[in-house]
């Protein structure tokens, strides 16, 4: 039929049909449906591999797993994190307000850390502080340049511990930093305006207004960090801290299970970072109070 | 004549190369309503923002209630004010801006409970009771609880001016009150404003609603290119402009 020719002049304007009475046919997937039987397929081939290949050695998993010795490695771990997250974020916090100071001084020192910090790699950074007492015989407190008065014996205040801590907390300064600023930054300057125009004192315009409001943006980047921490402690064990990962390295050098001991840092790390994500999730819902999405 | 309520003196406001006021000189009385009027960019929005020292003048001062905005003189010098002190005489200055910028983070209530617990040490539940008769004289009585996003424009307007009387400020300054707002909303702000105009408070409205200075204005001052070009009563700069830039102007809003 060609498209210029006259409509057939038989034919009658139709009664206006009523297409709700029809049957609807929704369109079909067959590839989605392929695709789903080969994902099905991988994935029981992986679940039976893991039941019954033996190189898992399921039962020196389970005997590990609460022993006392790798429990006491999750606590160090957790402890790492913890501080290193506290600290982290109590620097950060300070940082991120210099660099949104008017003072220009302010401003340069806080990018300068900022730019020394994520430019030395995690593990150089910690082997410095390790060897602290190298450089520094002891540590004095008491007027800058002027006379001390109390002194410290490096070796003995910068245990390896507290050289892990601080070496985490001053590298997690810096992405904090940032992260504060961002969301500081992401709430619109009218907000402060009007703060400042009700003649709210300066510190509350912050805690109360700024903040909590920045914090909508600050969280997913945080919790992303703070997860990253808290696998990231796993590389102190180059300065045999007692943590997760270095403990199991231990167990297997002795008994030459590396597989199942692996699987037991494994399944832990998993297990706690599955609680972080839990524990954001509720904190999120906290700070979304009065949002639209 | 008592002194006047705001004193604006040869005020000069530049934002780099920009100079957006060119020697503004204003005065208003207690108890009266003036109304800015002017194309944008005549300056007027930043001449109400130098009235709380939101932006700092470069040149003339500003005093309100006697008292000079962001200055203490001591001889024969003006101090700059702290921060603190600042803030403190803004308390006495209501502003509501285009915006509304309310905390959207806080209830309705929380926003205007907040200054005066925060910044007049008042305590919570006394001004708790305060901020529900604010909504209350805002016909917003039952939105309490309510978060900024579930309001629409105008009911954000008006929680945002109960924020601002909650001071109990000596003076309101309104930024273009309207001018974000729907027009089947313009009417409900405008009535409260209104309303508050017939109670004698003293307010400085920047707006482009004629018929609301017309209406309401003790005196109207037109605004273009960082200067006064002319003031009077409404009748006068209304309908018997005295400069060609005022006809002009009206002719394009009227």
């Amino acid at each position: 039929m060609s498209l210029t020719s006259d409509p057939p002049l038989a034919r009658t304007p139709a009664e206006p049909e009523d297409y709700g009475a029809l049957k609807v046919v929704p369109v079909r997937h067959p590839w989605r449906w392929a695709a789903v039987v080969v994902t099905a397929v991988l994935l029981a081939q992986f679940a039976h591999g893991l039941a019954t290949n033996a190189g898992w050695e399921w039962e020196v998993f389970a005997e590990f797993f609460t022993a006392e010795v790798v429990l006491k490695a999750v606590w160090v771990t957790l402890q790492l994190t913890v501080y290193g997250t506290a600290l982290g974020f109590a620097l950060g916090i300070v940082l991120a307000f210099m660099r949104l100071s008017a003072s220009p001084f302010l401003k340069a020192v806080a990018f300068a850390y900022i730019w020394a910090f994520r430019s030395i790699p995690l593990i150089v950074q910690l082997l410095f502080w390790f060897n602290l007492a190298y450089l520094y015989k002891e540590l004095q407190f008491g007027i800058p340049f002027g006379p001390g008065f109390f002194s410290f014996d490096t070796m003995g205040l910068v245990g390896a511990m507290s050289a892990a801590v601080l070496g985490l907390a001053l590298h997690q300064a810096a992405y904090a930093a940032e992260i504060v600023r961002g969301g500081v930054l992401s709430v619109d300057g009218g907000q402060l305006e009007a703060a400042a125009a009700l003649g709210i004192p300066r510190l509350r315009q912050i805690r109360r207004i700024v903040l909590p409001q920045a914090m909508r943006s600050i969280l997913p980047n945080a919790a992303n960090e703070v997860i990253s921490l808290f696998k990231g402690t796993s590389i102190v064990s180059v300065m045999a801290i007692g943590e997760l990962f270095y403990q199991v390295q231990v167990i297997y050098g002795r008994n030459g299970r590396v597989v199942p001991l692996l699987m037991v840092a494994t399944a832990w790390y998993i297990l706690l970072t599955t609680a972080l994500s839990v524990i954001q999730h509720y904190v999120e819902r906290h700070f979304a109070k009065g949002s639209t999405r | 004549m008592s002194a006047p309520m705001v004193d604006v003196r040869s005020v000069h406001k530049s934002f780099g190369a920009l100079e957006v006021l060119k020697g503004v000189d204003l005065q208003v009385r207690a108890g009266e309503v003036t109304v800015v009027l002017g194309p944008s960019g005549s300056g007027k929005s930043t001449l109400l923002r130098t009235i709380n020292h939101l932006e700092k003048v470069d040149q003339g001062w500003i005093s309100v209630d006697g008292a000079l905005v962001g200055y203490r003189r001591s001889g024969d010098k003006l101090y700059e004010l702290r921060e603190r002190e600042i803030l403190k005489q803004r308390t006495r200055i209501g502003f509501v801006f285009q915006n509304f910028n309310l905390f959207p983070h806080l209830t309705v209530l929380e926003n205007i409970v907040e200054a005066p617990v925060s910044a007049l040490k008042r305590p919570r539940k006394e001004a708790t009771e305060a901020a529900r008769g604010l909504l209350d004289r805002v016909g917003l009585a039952d939105k309490a609880g309510a978060y900024p996003k579930q309001l629409s424009g105008g009911q954000q307007q008006r929680v945002a001016i109960a924020r601002a009387l909650a001071l109990e400020p000596r003076l309101l300054l309104f930024d273009e009150p309207t001018s974000a707002l729907d027009p089947e909303l313009v009417g409900e702000v405008l009535d409260v404003i209104k309303d508050l105009a017939h109670q004698g408070t003293t307010m400085i409205v920047v707006t482009h609603e004629i018929g609301f200075a017309r209406e309401v204005a003790d005196t109207v001052v037109f605004m273009d290119d960082g200067r006064v070009v002319e003031q009077g009563s409404p009748g006068d700069v209304l309908d018997a402009p005295r400069h060609e830039r005022t006809r002009a102007f009206l002719s394009k809003v009227l």
